[in-house]
């Protein structure tokens, strides 16, 4: 409780800094604009009454904080959630290519880390080719992923799930690797002497060690699977999904529609991590973890 | 400790003082060198020594002698680069099943309840559980872990859970117990208190055991036979045949009997410095 109140104070002021200054920016930001539109226009308007305006634009350059919940809360509750105008659509759209590249991405680096353990020579081999391949920027093999797929007729979620699972393997790889080889090194000579097989050890110990790893990983690897889906999103032609939306309001310099598309994302992120981090709470403590 | 009528001594181990001298470990020409990537560096020069059924052995040397390689190759964990070791009059190869061992960490797996921690070499063998679950419950009580047993070790003190530990190494009721500084990390009234529990644990499963330690007043409060060695690479300085009587009081560490030996103990370990230097 009092550890909940100690976090509060201090992310509510950076909070509300942050606002300030956003505020304070988009007067400024918006103001070349507003002075041209007022001088075609003819209008000489009070300061208060030009602050007011820099707040008002359909589409300035940096959106006031209020302009981006109104239309967020617009197109979040006041519009029906199958419709292409609501970002509930959207959202559930990359929801689903996320989650289905983050379970292909986590199963895939849970097989992988497992073969990098128990067979030396995949340790020597994969390894670097793992590790090469997130230095290949994604923007860059998106679009050749999405554009071979199709050509080959496999379009729509797919593809996309194949985007985030490329991003989300790997920490999922390197997390699980560090956990199965976490056991004392005189765990696995104690279980030696019990004559345990590979098998034993694997379920009894490694398996279990590896727990904690796994949900640590699997934090990062959930939000990496939303920068895929998104990614993947964007060479489809902007068809649904929140980087959809983005690039279509990019397109028309809808920026309030961007930057509520923005925050979109970043809250299902955010519920995402959470969830796997509720959830890793829970088995970890069922496992007899000490409550931290 | 309890004072429990429990019956942990299997019948073939319960002929208690009227055993002969059988030697139960035989160490014959042992010697290991470890082959790093700097050359060979030796950590056992050939021992020869052998340790009888229901002995209480205890090993004691400077830290780095190579105590702990020498119960590694007991545990038949390692194998020796010369000579042989023979278990029950078999040559050890690798890990055979009448052993127990206890490290200087108590290795709880943190997902597993004390019981469950006992059990694992029961588990891991396929023993029958619901025979051995009795067994293991009855050591939790012989070590005064009753009350624990559905605890985590987190919750368990550090001398607890090495008895927990001790627990699981007698669980399947090996005839041997290897000690690789079981008590080494606890502070010295909880060493002192686990030493008199050893000693009662011991007289009550006649168990044989082979302790390694640094620590001269635990080897010598604790031993029928002291190896004293050298450091590394480790070789036998002295063996010391204990006096002191089987019923072993805290206050006979101020006897003069007890004194003479750890002076004798003392001895042997400069013998092993003066040989270095």
């Amino acid at each position: 409780m009092d550890s909940a109140r100690e976090k509060i104070i201090p992310v509510t002021a950076i909070v509300a800094l942050i606002i300030a200054v956003w505020y304070v920016a988009a007067i400024f930001m918006n103001a070349p604009v507003q002075r041209d539109m007022n001088k075609r226009a003819d209008i000489t308007p009070t300061t208060l009454e030009f602050v007011v305006q820099t707040y008002t634009q359909a589409k300035p350059i940096l959106p006031a904080p209020h302009q981006i919940v109104a239309n967020f809360y617009k197109s979040t509750f006041e519009v029906k959630p199958t419709s292409r105008r609501s970002l509930v659509y959207h959202s559930g759209v990359t929801l689903s290519s996320t989650l289905l590249g983050f379970a292909l991405g986590t199963v895939l680096g849970i097989l992988i880390a497992v073969g990098i353990v128990h067979v030396p020579a995949l340790d020597r081999s994969f390894m670097p080719w793992i590790v090469a391949s997130q230095t290949i920027p994604i923007l860059a093999i998106a679009p050749m992923v999405i554009v071979v797929l199709a050509a080959v007729g496999v379009t729509g979620l797919i593809p996309k799930a194949l985007i985030s699972a490329y991003l989300s393997f790997f920490p999922v790889v390197v997390g699980m690797v560090k956990g199965l080889r976490s056991p004392d090194f005189l765990l696995l000579d104690l279980m030696r002497t019990y004559n345990a097989g590979r098998a034993t050890v694997f379920w009894k110990l490694r398996v279990p060690a590896s727990v904690p790893f796994l949900f640590a990983s699997m934090k990062v690897a959930i939000a990496a699977s939303l920068v895929g889906a998104i990614v993947g999103e964007l060479p489809t032609g902007a068809v649904a999904g929140i980087g959809a939306k983005l690039l279509g309001a990019s397109y028309y310099s809808q920026t309030i529609d961007m930057w509520s598309a923005l925050i979109a994302g970043s809250l299902v992120a955010a519920l995402l991590v959470v969830l796997v981090g509720a959830v890793g709470g829970f088995v970890e403590k069922r496992m007899g973890a000490r409550p931290s | 400790m309890k004072q429990t009528n429990l019956k942990i001594v299997s019948d073939a181990q319960a002929s208690g003082s009227a055993r002969s001298a059988r030697p139960v470990i035989e160490i014959k020409g042992v010697s290991k060198t470890y082959k790093t990537q700097d050359g060979e560096v030796p950590s056992l020069r050939p021992l020869d020594f052998d340790i009888n059924e229901g002995e209480f052995l205890v090993v004691v040397g400077p830290s780095g002698c190579g105590k702990s390689t020498l119960l590694k190759l007991i545990a038949g964990l390692l194998p020796p680069s010369a000579g042989e070791i023979r278990v029950e009059n078999r040559v050890v190869t690798s890990p055979h099943r009448d052993v127990g061992i206890v490290f200087q960490s108590a290795l709880l797996l943190p997902w597993r309840r004390v019981l469950e921690n006992v059990m694992m070499p029961v588990e891991v063998k396929g023993l029958p559980i619901e025979e051995y679950r009795r067994r293991a419950l009855d050591l939790i009580k012989m070590v005064g872990l009753d009350g624990f047993e559905r605890k985590y070790p987190w919750q368990l003190s550090g001398g607890m859970q090495q008895r927990a530990a001790i627990c699981r190494a007698l669980v399947h009721d090996p005839k041997i117990v290897l000690m690789d500084e079981p008590f080494g990390a606890l502070d010295e009234i909880v060493r002192d208190h686990l030493n008199e529990q050893l000693l009662e644990l011991w007289a009550r499963t006649d168990k044989t055991i082979c302790f390694v330690t640094h620590s001269i007043p635990e080897a010598v409060y604790l031993s029928t036979k002291i190896v004293v060695m050298s450091p590394r690479p480790g070789r036998v300085t002295d063996v010391i045949e204990s006096t002191l009587p089987k019923e072993r009081p805290l206050d006979i560490r101020e006897t003069e009997e007890f004194l003479a030996i750890a002076h004798r103990v003392r001895e042997g370990l400069r013998a092993g410095h003066s040989y270095d230097e």
